[in-house]
């Protein structure tokens, strides 16, 4: 299923990521999820929250630049190879994973993987046919 | 070496009586042939018969960059498109070229020009030299070209670009002179240096032109390269190279007086300054068939240096250029207005214009083009790929608008400096000595 995830652009200078997560922090917005992309020049912070409308505004009214997207969450098993069979599904399909992000959450065995992909309801379909698993904005932010 | 002693050392009388002369001839032709000059004519209540010397030039409407916009791309020439041998363009300040055109006498009172620059730089048809200007709609290359065939020099029409080819044509071919702009003249002189050719070199001058240099350059490139290096102006919406130049003196540019006829004025008000006042120079072409020009205002800041020359010419000579009235940059001899790049974001940022600065540096010798972009909402994507696809779209934009190539660097929102809410568009680092 599609999550939201909320997305940053980043200079790259010393205080920038903290000064974002301290915003967040200080609003009581729970970070599930965090991935940086960077260049030479500039990067771009990627967070699941809890609140990201909220998140949203917050950032916006302390002047980044902010976007709200869909990605796609699934939920593999934590040994080796569980990550390979999902992506396989897309491969064999040719769809493109623009770029993808893990973490072990609550699900003990288990890792959640946010997934960027060309063709979105193309991979869910194929998550679904394939009895991969997949998760919403609820499951990820679920507390233990 | 004096080209033509009976035109550049004519006496001021015999001079200013065929200025008058010319100037009535044109005036009366133009206010038949171009329409517009003939309504600011008739706005000022003025008819041909009321200019009967240079003494009347005051009279005369001014004319502007903004014109040629507006008549864009013939609607000022004076000569139907048949007696019209070759069109040359410069970038205006929108994504218009300001378009010129020459007659057959045309090239040949440009080639003259250019003939009596470079025999004034001690340059014969006995040389050897290499046009490292740009060939094509720039006035540059063709003028130079033109003007050193006419006085039977060698000529090598190298162009811009390949230093290493550059290089090794000039000592090959064993060019004696070359001409360029001055900071690739800066640039092919360390080259040289660091490729051990200098020994090899022949060259003995520079024709060194299209942007605004001092003498601080001017010492390093003669030193540097054991030659001398002369100064020569123009534009091309008077003529390209060779509306002045210097002489052995180095002392300011001669101007081509008997084609044109220089004013200062004073850029808030119009009215003329004396000799030895800086203000913005204008100019009136009194030869020119295709495209003549009256009063027109080059937005170029220098001053008529006043007292003769000890070469003997009697031509006035203008000082070297102070700066701009406008915010026209000149970065590697291209002229580069910072609207065309703010034309250019527009495209991006989906109908927001992001916040931009120019930064313009020297840094070897050659001029940096930086242009710094706020990120903004219109092109942020959650995947780096798509915003660099972004910037090397902005990038490629700026390349064939300005024919430049330029950095482009994304900054946070916010970022860019700012000045009484007004951003601070352009940053000019480069110091002209
Ligand atoms: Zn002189």
């Amino acid at each position: 299923m599609k999550v939201k995830q909320v997305s940053i652009f980043v200079e790259n200078h010393k205080g920038a990521l903290l000064d974002i997560i301290s915003i967040l922090g200080n609003n009581n917005i729970d970070i599930k999820a965090l991935c940086i992309a960077d260049t030479v020049d500039y990067g771009v912070l990627r967070l699941i929250v809890d609140k990201p409308n909220e998140a949203l505004s917050l950032l916006k009214e302390n002047r980044y630049v902010v976007k709200i997207n869909d990605v796609i969450a699934i939920k593999i098993s934590n040994e080796p190879g569980g990550l390979s069979d999902a992506l396989k599904v897309l491969d064999e399909a040719n769809l493109n994973v623009s770029y993808l992000y893990a973490f072990i959450g609550s699900y003990g065995n288990y890792a959640s993987v946010m997934l960027k992909v060309e063709d979105e309801d193309k991979a869910i379909e194929l998550f679904k046919k394939n009895n991969i698993k997949l998760l919403s904005d609820e499951d990820l932010i679920k507390k233990d | 070496m004096i080209y033509d002693k009976s035109i550049e050392c004519m006496d001021r009388k015999s001079l200013e009586a065929l200025q008058s002369e010319r100037l009535i001839w044109q005036v009366t032709r133009m206010y038949e042939r171009v329409p517009l000059f003939k309504m600011r004519m008739d706005e000022k209540g003025l008819k041909p018969s009321d200019i009967k010397s240079i003494k009347d030039l005051s009279k005369l409407p001014f004319s502007n960059k903004q014109d040629l916009r507006d008549n864009y791309p013939y609607g000022l020439f004076a000569e139907p498109l048949e007696n019209v041998v070759r069109i040359h363009a410069s970038s205006g300040t929108t994504g218009k070229q300001i378009v010129v055109g020459y007659t057959k006498n045309d090239l040949d009172m440009w080639s003259t020009c250019v003939s009596r620059a470079l025999n004034s730089y001690g340059i014969s048809k006995k040389d050897i030299l290499q046009v490292c200007y740009g060939y094509g709609l720039f006035t540059g290359g063709l003028g130079l070209h033109d003007g050193a065939s006419h006085l039977g020099c060698t000529v090598i029409p190298a162009s811009t670009g390949n230093t290493v080819r550059q290089m090794n044509t000039m000592v090959d071919f064993g060019a004696t002179a070359i001409c360029a702009t001055p900071s690739y003249c800066m640039y092919l002189a360390e080259e040289l240096e660091s490729n051990n050719l200098r020994d090899k070199l022949k060259v003995k001058r520079a024709v060194l032109g299209a942007e605004p240099w001092g003498e601080e350059m001017r010492k390093q490139i003669e030193s540097k390269l054991s030659i001398k290096a002369y100064d020569i102006y123009g534009l091309s919406e008077v003529l390209g190279p060779g509306v002045s130049y210097e002489c052995e003196c180095q002392k300011g540019l001669h101007i081509n007086e008997d084609m044109f006829i220089p004013e200062i004025i004073n850029p808030d008000t119009g009215e003329v300054l004396g000799d030895g006042e800086v203000g913005e120079l204008v100019f009136t072409s009194i030869t020119k068939e295709a495209f003549p020009v009256i009063r027109y205002r080059t937005h170029d800041l220098c001053r008529i240096l006043t007292g003769t020359c000890s070469c003997g010419r009697t031509f006035k000579r203008m000082g070297r250029i102070e700066g701009r009235t406008d915010d026209m940059l000149i970065i590697r001899g291209v002229n580069v207005f910072p609207s065309q790049i703010e034309e250019v974001l527009l495209k991006y940022g989906e109908g927001i214009t992001p916040n931009y600065q120019i930064i313009v540096d020297r840094v070897n010798n050659t001029d940096t083009l930086e242009v710094k972009v706020e990120m903004n909402e219109g092109f942020f994507f959650d995947d780096v790929k798509s915003i660099e696809l972004i910037s090397s779209n902005i990038r490629d934009s700026l390349r064939s608008v300005l024919g430049l190539s330029a950095q482009v660097t994304l900054v946070g929102p916010k970022t860019i400096e700012r000045s009484e809410g007004k951003a601070k568009r352009v940053i000019d680092k480069r110091k002209i000595r």
